[in-house]
């Protein structure tokens, strides 16, 4: 909301500080303010003057030359503009002042335009003349400026005066961010009571007195509310003998400071009580409401409106409606329609002032597709009693401006009007609260202030009906903080019963993830949680995979953002491959995310949110490289036995002879692999990726952070290398397996040491080497232990169609 | 007798001076001190000397022996030091030449900022919890004070699932699970991922994290709220950091605050960064509205508490100066590699 402070000033009379002061302090009160603009930046040396005489310029057809009166002197201008005559006043900057902008209205320079005496072609000129764009403004402001050429003011400003000042430009906008909850501070009035309370000067309210004209409004109108939950309260009021004219000078600059283009001086006071009360009106035609009669009901299911906009819109039996007794003529608080709209032939006016259902409103906007100033208030639930001020007001204005004659009376129709708030005055709960130890009498301050009543008998505060925030006691104690201070109010820490700080065991070991990762090189990536449903082809996922039956957003951003995950692959991929185009080499990223797995569709239940530790590289790596990151990360959540790696995994994103679901004590704990070539095709990859996805809830289970020391080992080792031709189809797995389980208590490790296929093997075999390590925990071992283990080894790995090299 | 030890000494001394190299010396060690050498020698011929004399010429003997093996160690010592030190000069390397570097993975500076943030608040005695990203709209708007026609739900742009299921839009949905468990006092800090409908742009993200703190018992004050994130802010941004508490308005705290920090670049005087304003608004807060308490089964005459909301990115993109929130979730290498 945009508000010039000199408004304020007229129900702040006493309120003097700078523009900076009046930002901080009300920001520190609760009113934010955004930023302000002052309108005179960069008028500098700008007066009246008037023209006193013409003449051609002698040596160009498109220029003259005038003599102006700047007040007790005549200075030279040469100008170009169309439209002076003598005897015009002007705005004149003089040598050595400076402008706001250019003639074209186009963006205002930082530092304005210097304006200096010069020559125009050999003839003297000792200032310029002004247009209402050069003075930072434009037509839309003040519409009385001609299309092209200088401002001309009105006979009743002074020659020599302060231009800026005549025109209105001697002040400053202030923007306001008003809060959700307060609906008073959408107005004018709302704000300098504010400003009144924060600098503790007299607030005065405007004196509102109607003079009427004696005619009964019954006689002209009558008004039926058929739904008084929509609305609460309907006021109407008739004013006749319209004159349509432009409103005074002071009211259009006020609304122009507000960001309102001035009309005429009807539409011009809807809009100033609208500003100034926060109570939007609406003014009819009464010649065009047939019946004068009004009928406030729900519109008929599919029924077609002309809004005053010239659109159709398409309505439904939840929009409220304004009705004649034919017809309709409005749809409540959003917009009126064209067929009862103002036009300059207008006699009699209705002016409409009611209160709607904020809710309604709101979602009636949303539907018929119509959001105006007037429905941005009305949302917000207005209060009724603010209705009745308002119309008064702007029939009062109407008489005073001379713009029309006002018919005696209001019709208003209303339920049962909402009895104010009345809540026991308890000051120490206030201070215990805050942690404060304000008095009670500044207490009482503040609430008179903001026109919060104390009952001293009683001991009760009595709400205004403004103040629909105020409804409990810690609304109250928010009154008497924002008053007495945010920053006086101490800083201490809590003194209640000691805890202690705790991260939980899952977020432990996804640290661990994390380090681990980076240790192997890895960097933290970050992707959506929703992606497109698409991804699930471009992974090459069957029909009937179960990953494809993803959690739909009812209202995503779009396609590509409307499913929730289910795999976490494509966030990596995307990332990888985002790297590989910008010929990043040798990436390496991990992220730790959710995926969402629905129990059933459509969601009844929330669905099992499970964190996966991804892994995607590409560049100097292999599958190997992958696997040892896993191998890391399991020994480092102390995942010490060995995990079983079954190429049988069928995971159509990976490569058929590339890849292996990962078991832990035959539990599914997550997957690795070279990325299917297709798949590199379907993201832009054209290299070779891998990953690796460990499910954090399926590992959960196996880590711990606890350790026990085993000893160092007494008693030497024995080592034996055996040498193998082995079928290519037997897996170093199967050859570990047997290793392991014949080896008995005394093996103590194994390790490949040679793996070769080639020519000097003979086809459809491989040579394998291990090293194997026997230890005794007790003795040294002998010979005969030795062998015997090694006789079991070597007879399981016969069985496989082995051989032993010697 | 006594001369020829001298002269054996004197000899001695005289090739151990003359020698250059450390074979050389064991070769005098040798020739003198050895089982042959000639001091053993002189010993063996100990049987011409009379009985009386042995002992004498004994001590002779061996004080003889001692002062050539002083000597000789000494040499010893000085040669090996010596080759030590010509050793060294030919190990010199340029030690300007590249690392060998283990290539470490980087941390995404919204991990590094809520590590930074988690480690602050575990400091103070809270839990850090967690909760569901989709979530019931009663926990994420109805517990919070939000009913179903409150115009909060609309300002903050929900994606819905269906109508009862949501993807939060605010941590502030695990105040209300935690409340729930009925456990008090509370002070917990929550911070995970939350989503609302805002286009992607330098400035927005449809998913981003949020940070969300609570604290309840009894006698907790506006004060104590106050003293808490200054406490915060200092750890965070700088022990000369400064706090500023402006009202606000949340549904779900009251009284409700935004909370300004000095700007970290000027310290305050204002400078391009901060829009010359000098301040940084940092986060939002409040005391627990009761009604709040009462819908989670806690006696709000019994209890108090506050509640806080820090977006992540929003100190990462500050604290790391990152000028556009997209960085974020590209994951460019380059990008991760500055943290």
């Amino acid at each position: 909301m945009n508000t010039a402070l000199s408004w304020i000033k007229a129900y702040v009379p006493e309120l003097t500080c700078t523009d900076q002061e009046y930002m901080d302090a009300m920001t520190l009160s609760g009113t934010k303010v955004e930023g302000y603009t002052r309108l005179d930046k960069n008028l500098e040396k700008i007066v009246v003057g008037q023209i006193q005489k013409i003449e051609k310029h002698p040596d160009a057809d498109k220029l003259i030359v005038c003599q102006v009166d700047i007040g007790g002197e005549v200075i030279q201008i040469v100008t170009g503009a169309p439209n002076v005559k003598e005897g015009d006043k002007v705005p004149v900057v003089l040598d050595g002042g400076k402008v706001a902008g250019g003639h074209d209205g186009g963006p205002l320079p930082e530092e304005g335009i210097s304006i200096k005496a010069g020559k125009l072609r050999g003839v003297p000129s000792n200032g310029m003349m002004c247009s209402i764009e050069e003075l930072g403004s434009d037509r839309n402001f003040y519409p009385e400026a001609p299309e092209m050429g200088i401002y001309i003011f009105g006979d009743d400003v002074q020659v020599g005066a302060d231009a800026v000042e005549a025109l209105g430009l001697r002040d400053t906008v202030f923007e306001y961010e008003v809060t959700s909850n307060r609906v008073d501070c959408y107005s004018v009035i709302g704000i300098a009571r504010e400003a009144a309370a924060t600098f503790r000067k007299p607030f005065v309210l405007p004196e509102v007195t109607v003079r009427e004209n004696g005619e009964k409004v019954e006689d002209y109108i009558s008004v039926e509310v058929q739904d008084t939950e929509l609305c609460p309260r309907y006021c109407a009021r008739v004013c006749k003998n319209i004159k349509i004219a432009p409103s005074p000078q002071w009211m259009q600059r006020r609304l122009a400071a507000s960001g309102i283009r001035p009309i005429n001086n009807l539409v011009d006071i809807t809009n100033y009580v609208m500003e100034e009360y926060g109570q939007p009106m609406h003014a009819y035609d009464l010649d065009t409401i047939a019946g004068h009669k009004i009928i406030v009901r729900r519109a008929k299911e599919g029924d077609v409106f002309q809004t005053l906009d010239g659109q159709e819109r398409k309505l439904d039996a939840d929009v409220l409606m304004i009705c004649d007794a034919e017809k309709e003529v409005g749809i409540a608080g959003i917009m009126g329609g064209e067929n009862s709209m103002i036009t300059d032939h207008v006699t009699t006016v209705l002016f409409e002032a009611a209160t709607f259902n904020g809710a309604n409103i709101r979602k009636s906007a949303k539907r018929v597709g119509l959001r105006t100033d007037a429905s941005g208030k009305f949302e917000k639930g207005l209060d009724p009693y603010n209705a009745e001020a308002a119309i008064n007001r702007a029939c009062q204005l109407i008489e005073e401006l001379g713009c029309g004659e006002v018919v005696s009376g209001m019709v208003d129709v209303h339920g049962e009007m909402k009895e104010k708030v009345v809540l026991p005055f308890e000051p120490e709960r206030y201070n215990k609260l805050l942690g404060t130890d304000v008095s009670e009498q500044e207490m009482l301050d503040i609430f008179r202030m903001i026109e919060v009543e104390y009952d001293a008998a009683k001991r009760t505060l009595t709400i205004p009906t403004f103040r629909q925030d105020i409804l409990r006691q810690c609304d109250i104690a928010e009154e008497v903080a924002r008053f007495y201070g945010y920053d006086k109010i101490p800083t201490t820490l809590p003194n209640g019963e000691a805890t202690t700080g705790k991260l939980p065991f899952k977020l432990r070991i996804e640290q661990k993830a994390r380090d681990i990762a980076e240790y192997c090189g890895f960097s933290q990536g970050m992707c959506y949680s929703f992606e497109s449903p698409k991804v699930f082809d471009k992974l090459l996922l069957a029909a009937d995979d179960p990953a494809r039956k993803a959690i739909t957003i009812a209202n995503p951003l779009g396609e590509d953002f409307s499913i929730m995950r289910t795999v976490p692959l494509h966030g990596m991929l995307v990332s990888l491959a985002t790297n590989y185009n910008r010929r990043n080499k040798d990436v390496r990223l991990y992220e730790l995310g959710n995926i969402y797995l629905p129990k059933a569709l459509p969601l009844t239940q929330l669905p099992e949110e499970r964190m996966q530790f991804t892994l995607g590289m590409y560049g100097d790596c292999d599958f190997f490289d992958m696997k040892g990151v896993v191998e890391e990360f399991f020994e480092s959540i102390g995942m010490h036995k060995k995990a079983v790696y079954d190429p049988k995994a069928d995971r159509n994103y990976l490569h058929p002879g590339r890849q292996a679901n990962i078991e832990y004590e035959g539990t599914l704990v997550g997957y690795l692999g070279e990325v299917h070539p297709e798949v590199c095709d379907n993201y832009d990859m054209k290299t070779r990726a891998y990953v690796a996805v460990l499910d954090i809830p399926a590992v959960l289970p196996f880590a711990t952070f606890d350790r026990k020391y085993e000893g160092i080992a007494k008693y030497p080792a024995v080592l034996r290398d055996i040498s193998m031709v082995v079928p290519k189809e037997v897996m170093a797995g199967q050859i570990e397996a047997v290793i392991a389980q014949r080896g008995g208590k005394i093996l103590e490790d194994y390790q490949l040491f040679d793996i070769y296929e080639g020519s000097q093997i003979k086809d459809g075999f491989k040579s394998m080497a291990y090293s194997i390590t026997f230890r005794a925990k007790d003795k040294t071992l002998e010979e005969a232990d030795v062998s015997s283990a090694m006789k079991k080894i070597l007879n399981g790995l016969e069985g496989m169609g082995i051989e032993l090299r010697s | 007798m006594k001369e020829k030890l001298e002269q054996i000494k004197a000899e001695a001394l005289r090739q151990i001076e003359a020698s250059d190299a450390l074979e050389k010396l064991n070769e005098v060690k040798v020739t003198y001190l050895g089982k042959k050498g000639e001091l053993t020698a002189v010993l063996k011929s100990m049987k011409d000397v009379a009985p009386e004399d042995r002992p004498k010429v004994g001590q002779l003997v061996n004080e003889t022996r001692e002062e050539i093996e002083k000597v000789l160690e000494a040499s010893v010592k000085k040669m090996e030091r010596a080759v030590r030190e010509a050793k060294l000069k030919t190990e010199v390397i340029d030690v300007t030449l590249p690392s060998k570097k283990n290539k470490m993975g980087h941390r995404h500076p919204n991990t590094i900022a809520l590590e930074e943030v988690e480690r602050i608040f575990i400091g103070m005695g809270y839990e850090v919890v967690e909760g569901p990203d989709v979530e019931k709209d009663y926990y994420n708007f109805e517990a919070l004070n939000i009913p179903a026609d409150h115009p909060a739900k609309d300002e903050q742009d929900t994606f819905y699932i269906t109508g009862d299921i949501l993807l939060r839009t605010q941590t502030s949905s695990v105040q209300v699970h935690e409340m729930e468990k009925g456990k008090l006092p509370i002070r917990m800090i929550a911070p995970g991922r939350v989503f609302r409908s805002d286009e992607v742009d330098a400035t927005h993200s449809p998913s981003f994290h949020q940070i969300e703190g609570l604290v309840i018992d009894k006698h907790i004050t506006l004060a104590d709220l106050k003293g808490t994130l200054a406490e915060f802010a200092k750890e965070l941004f700088g022990e000369d950091t400064k706090v500023k508490f402006r009202p606000h308005h949340f549904p779900f705290t009251e009284p409700s605050a935004e909370m300004d920090v000095t700007c970290f670049k000027c310290g305050g005087k204002g400078c391009r960064f901060c829009k010359g304003e000098g301040w940084i608004e940092i986060l939002g807060c409040g005391m627990v509205h009761p009604h709040v308490l009462e819908m989670s089964g806690i006696d709000p005459e019994q209890y108090t508490g506050f509640a806080f909301g820090v977006g992540l990115e929003r100190i990462a993109l500050l604290k790391y100066e990152i000028d556009d929130m997209r960085l974020l979730y590209e994951n460019d290498i380059r990008f991760l590699k500055q943290f």
